[in-house]
């Protein structure tokens, strides 16, 4: 009898030291999200715009990571992809093309003198380019402007375009090789930085 | 020094786990399928063996041992390994997550890898002492990384080679694996131990 208690007490003893080491390995070493959603994001072009069906670019990532198919993305178009598929380690697909289809960089510009000022564009945007109040003129800062598109269909008087960024000094660069960049994307790390910027 | 270079040249060639004492099978099969995914599945078996066969071998001299208590080997040892398995995922999740993203599947998987569970019950069999008993882990690991990551890269061929309708995906694994069992029993005799 006696026995069979030091056993029992023996395994329980053994049991309750494991269970505190990983209960304090887990706070200890207690990890913040995943960091693989992380990575994809930083890969999306953070656009906000919901065309992959997600309400942004980091639910889009966190649906990456579970498995998710990579090419939902028509703002990050084919480089987004190849950048995915290298980071992940599997293969670049064509864009799919009933989530949109990659077009130009585009800004909204709001044509000023037929605003109304009634805000409804201002609280679509998701990455705040619009400014403007209450019965005031509104306009687009151009520079913060996605070209997500979400900011056209809540406009009553439909004042606003969705005008591609003309090449100018500024914004310029060289053209990737055709044909190349579907395979290899940005292969130079300052091409993506170009991207960025722009 | 003799004594454990032959435990390693016994554990990796002569004793292989996987194809003379067929333990750990399931991954050797399982994921053997890409090179780059075994070799990770590699890594992670090397690191927890070595460690569990340390911890169960603390576990088994001075815990059990002491208390008369030699019949609960197993069950113990279960509960070691997965503690260790779990601990390392957690530890391997917060400093390093790009091993993470190699390990980090393989690792739970390998809780319920026999060769793990095998090795800390030979050692004790076996009466290895400290080292002996972290060679011997090391070993197995070794001989099992070494086999699996031949296994994956011949699979590798396999799947492009032209192979008989009948024969595709498991069946001609099997045959190969067979092969190989067969080819490491010119092993035998090398050492004795």
């Amino acid at each position: 009898m006696l026995t069979v208690l030091i056993a029992i007490g023996i395994l329980l003893i053994l049991s309750l030291i494991f269970g505190a080491i990983l209960g304090y390995a887990n706070v200890r070493f207690h990890v913040e999200g995943d960091p693989i959603v992380e990575q994809i994001d930083a890969l999306l072009p953070q656009t906000q715009c919901g065309q992959c069906g997600h309400p942004g670019c980091r639910p889009y990532a966190e649906a990456i990571a579970n498995g998710e198919a990579i090419n939902h993305c028509p703002p990050g178009g084919q480089a987004t992809i190849q950048a995915l598929a290298d980071l992940l380690d599997v293969e670049a697909i064509p864009l799919d093309g009933d989530h949109g289809t990659e077009t130009a960089k585009r800004v909204a510009v709001i044509r000023e003198d037929e605003c109304i000022g009634c805000t409804k564009c201002i609280q679509a945007c998701p990455v705040d380019a619009i400014l403007g109040a209450a019965k005031q003129m509104h306009t687009v800062i151009a520079d913060e402007c996605t070209g997500c598109d979400l900011c056209v269909e809540p406009c009553p008087v439909d004042c606003i375009d969705m005008v591609e960024v003309g090449v100018t000094s500024k914004n310029w660069s060289w053209d990737k090789p055709q044909g190349i960049t579907a395979v290899a994307g940005n292969i130079i790390a300052t091409d993506r930085q170009a991207e960025v910027v722009h | 020094m003799t004594d454990y270079l032959l435990i390693l040249v016994s554990t990796i060639l002569v004793n292989n786990f996987v194809l003379v004492q067929f333990l750990g099978l399931c991954p050797f099969m399982g994921v053997s399928g890409k090179l780059e995914t075994s070799i990770g599945m590699a890594m992670a078996t090397t690191f927890v063996l070595t460690l569990s066969s340390l911890c169960s071998y603390l576990t088994f001299t001075y815990i059990l041992q002491p208390f008369g208590l030699e019949y609960l080997q197993t069950i113990s040892f279960i509960l070691v390994i997965a503690v260790v398995v779990q601990f390392t995922e957690m530890v391997v999740r917060k400093t390093s997550p790009l091993l993470y993203r190699v390990l980090g599947i393989f690792l739970p998987l390998i809780t319920t890898n026999c060769a793990v569970l095998g090795v800390a019950l030979q050692n004790i069999s076996k009466q290895n002492g400290f080292v002996e008993s972290i060679l011997y882990g090391f070993g197995a690991a070794v001989g099992f990384s070494f086999v699996l990551v031949l296994f994956a890269a011949m699979r590798e061929r396999i799947n492009v080679a032209d192979v008989p309708v009948a024969f595709k995906g498991s069946a001609i694994g099997m045959i190969t694996a067979g092969l190989m069992a067969l080819a490491f029993m010119g092993f035998t005799a090398l050492v004795q131990i």
